[in-house]
């Protein structure tokens, strides 16, 4: 375990809203290729976390590093040019544009051609070719060309999924990837989470404990901003602190 | 790997009726040599509705004070020609670079707040500049208007006539060039990061966008655009007033836009066009109450829709269902 790098780490992190606690105290460390999920109740504050380590919000105490190097004051954008992106529970994307503009555009942004305004956005062939891994990949090829705001829910949380892959990330942080979707769109999804590259490491926020014990090697519990417990899928699903506490329904833990 | 660039490319291609577009636009001043003059007021605020559309329908930035800079170049181009040389480009350039730096300083103030704070501050902007040109009045002639600017002959050949033939021809060829060129930014990687940020500020700020700077520089090269449709005016009128600042003009550019579509270069081209013809058509008819007329138009517009007045037959039958919004 410990000849694994740590690429991702809070330090006493703490984040107050006027009277309110929101974070307290979480120390969590994401190993390389780590996949991590991070589990609690509605309103531990999972939220929070995520908008702290991307830069939406700014902690009141602790200390975020990013593959050695301190990011607690940096600007969201320059943390996802360092290779650390996230997703979203709601999906936010470019309704005007297609998934094949969108993604061009994310690729293009990556390799450092955003600013370009002299050529047309298909004209770098690497952009291309990576677009056209990304589309096949998360199965958007059949719909690359229609408007974002007309494709299936389904289809739409593949793209969230799709824009974030197309920022070639370090450490990707899925906030809830399945919410919303249908049971028949769901496989699709799910397909696309397992067959994420290896050497990324991945911090999952999830409800749905199918996936959670299913993909994560290592599990971390938040309950009221504040880390409850940490261990493996096995440790959480027998501790009776996280049984007691979070889930309440012991038997939902007996699918892992 | 060619169905996907051949997706990517296809906007950027040059459709067959825009070259005929241009063609009849450059073969009116010389079909209707009487009407050279408002040819050329067509494409002057043809230039002045394209930079409100890559500011608006590009970036999702609204101004309400778009004629501080159109004013910023008219001014600038017209006390050059006065005070330094009457050579129409290198006023044109003057004009443009004034605007410009303008369109930077102004940057700074609209990246902060939402839209409403945005309308504020951009029609404070444009009152702020037109008591100034107000005040000035030993440089910029005050309320009576900087007069006795004397153009030289364009490229050194082309004199202006009085008909406004070649101001006809010298305003569509100062549009077409940044016309063409803003065509190519529009399409590029960097439009497209604007179009995603005026969809999504807070998506495109994750992934990687710098939000504030790509909305400093949209704003900061659609002044200059704005500036170069000011200069012209004031070179083609050999006159600036205080008009060039006033809150009509920066409200009739955002008609125009209203009318022809914002979002597609050739919306402020068409919105020019009708929104000209219709004045000069209406205010021929019924002088005092043309107003009335555009006004009544474009309600009609706005509450109808414009793809509805297009196609008049989709007025029966059932409305189709829109796609939810991602």
């Amino acid at each position: 375990m410990s000849s694994v790098p740590i690429v991702l780490k809070t330090e006493g992190l703490v984040k107050k809203f006027g009277g309110i606690t929101a974070t307290q105290d979480v120390n969590l460390s994401i190993a390389q290729g780590a996949r991590h999920a991070l589990i609690g109740p509605n309103g531990a504050g999972k939220t929070t976390l995520i908008n702290l380590m991307t830069g939406v919000l700014e902690p009141t105490e602790g200390r975020i590093t990013l593959e050695g190097m301190d990011i607690t004051r940096m600007a969201p954008d320059q943390r996802v040019q360092r290779g650390l992106v996230r997703t979203f529970q709601i999906n936010q994307l470019f309704a005007s544009m297609t998934p094949l503009e969108t993604l061009a555009m994310v690729v293009s942004q990556q390799q450092g051609l955003g600013g370009r305004w002299w050529q047309p956005l298909g004209a770098n062939r690497k952009v291309v070719e990576r677009c056209e891994q990304l589309l096949s990949l998360f199965r958007l090829t059949e719909v690359m060309n229609q408007r974002t705001e007309v494709l299936a829910y389904g289809k739409r949380r593949l793209l969230e999924m799709a824009i974030a892959l197309a920022c070639e990330p370090r450490v990707l942080l899925l906030d809830e990837p399945v919410a919303g979707v249908p049971a028949g769109e769901r496989e699709e999804l799910l397909h696309t989470v397992a067959a994420l590259p290896a050497d990324v490491s991945v911090m999952l926020i999830e409800h749905d404990m199918d996936l959670v014990f299913d993909f994560a090697t290592r599990i971390t519990v938040l309950v009221n901003g504040a880390v409850l417990t940490e261990g493996t899928p096995q440790e959480i699903a027998n501790d009776p602190q996280v049984k007691s506490v979070y889930l309440g329904h012991s038997e939902e833990l007996t699918h892992g | 790997m060619k169905a996907v660039q051949d997706s990517l490319l296809a906007p950027s291609r040059f459709k067959v009726w825009e070259p005929l577009l241009w063609l009849l636009a450059f073969a009116a001043p010389w079909v209707f040599p009487g009407h050279a003059l408002i040819v050329n007021e067509i494409a002057i605020v043809a230039l002045f509705a394209l930079s409100l559309d890559l500011i608006l329908g590009y970036a999702g930035v609204v101004s309400l004070g778009h004629a501080a800079f159109f004013g910023f170049g008219a001014y600038t181009a017209a006390l050059f020609a006065k005070l330094v040389m009457p050579d129409p480009l290198a006023g044109l350039l003057v004009g443009m670079a004034g605007a410009t730096v303008l369109g930077a300083v102004c940057s700074l103030t609209i990246l902060r707040g939402s839209d409403l704070t945005r309308l504020m501050v951009t029609l404070g902007m444009a009152l702020i500049l037109l008591e100034l040109a107000n005040k000035l009045d030993w440089l910029t002639g005050g309320s009576d208007g900087l007069q006795g600017v004397v153009m030289g002959p364009v490229l050194g050949r082309f004199e202006f006539d009085l008909m406004g033939q070649t101001s006809a021809w010298y305003s569509l060829s100062v549009l077409l060039g940044l016309f063409v060129l803003a065509r190519r930014w529009v399409h590029s990687p960097l439009g497209a990061t604007l179009k995603a940020l005026r969809d999504n500020p807070l998506r495109a700020m994750a992934i990687g966008i710098n939000v504030q700077l790509r909305l400093a520089v949209v704003y900061t090269v659609a002044a200059g655009v704005a500036g170069a449709a000011g200069a012209l005016l004031a070179q083609t009128s050999g006159f600036a007033s205080l008009d060039v600042f006033a809150l009509d003009r920066s409200a009739d550019v955002m008609l125009m836009l209203v009318i022809g579509g914002v979002g597609w270069l050739y919306g402020g081209v068409l919105g020019a066009v009708v929104f000209k013809l219709l004045h000069d058509v209406i205010s021929g008819i019924t002088p005092q109450y043309w107003t009335f007329w555009i006004g009544l138009f474009l309600v009609v517009l706005v509450l109808v829709g414009r793809d509805r007045l297009r196609k008049p037959w989709s007025w029966f039958g059932k409305p189709k269902a829109h796609g939810e919004s991602a």
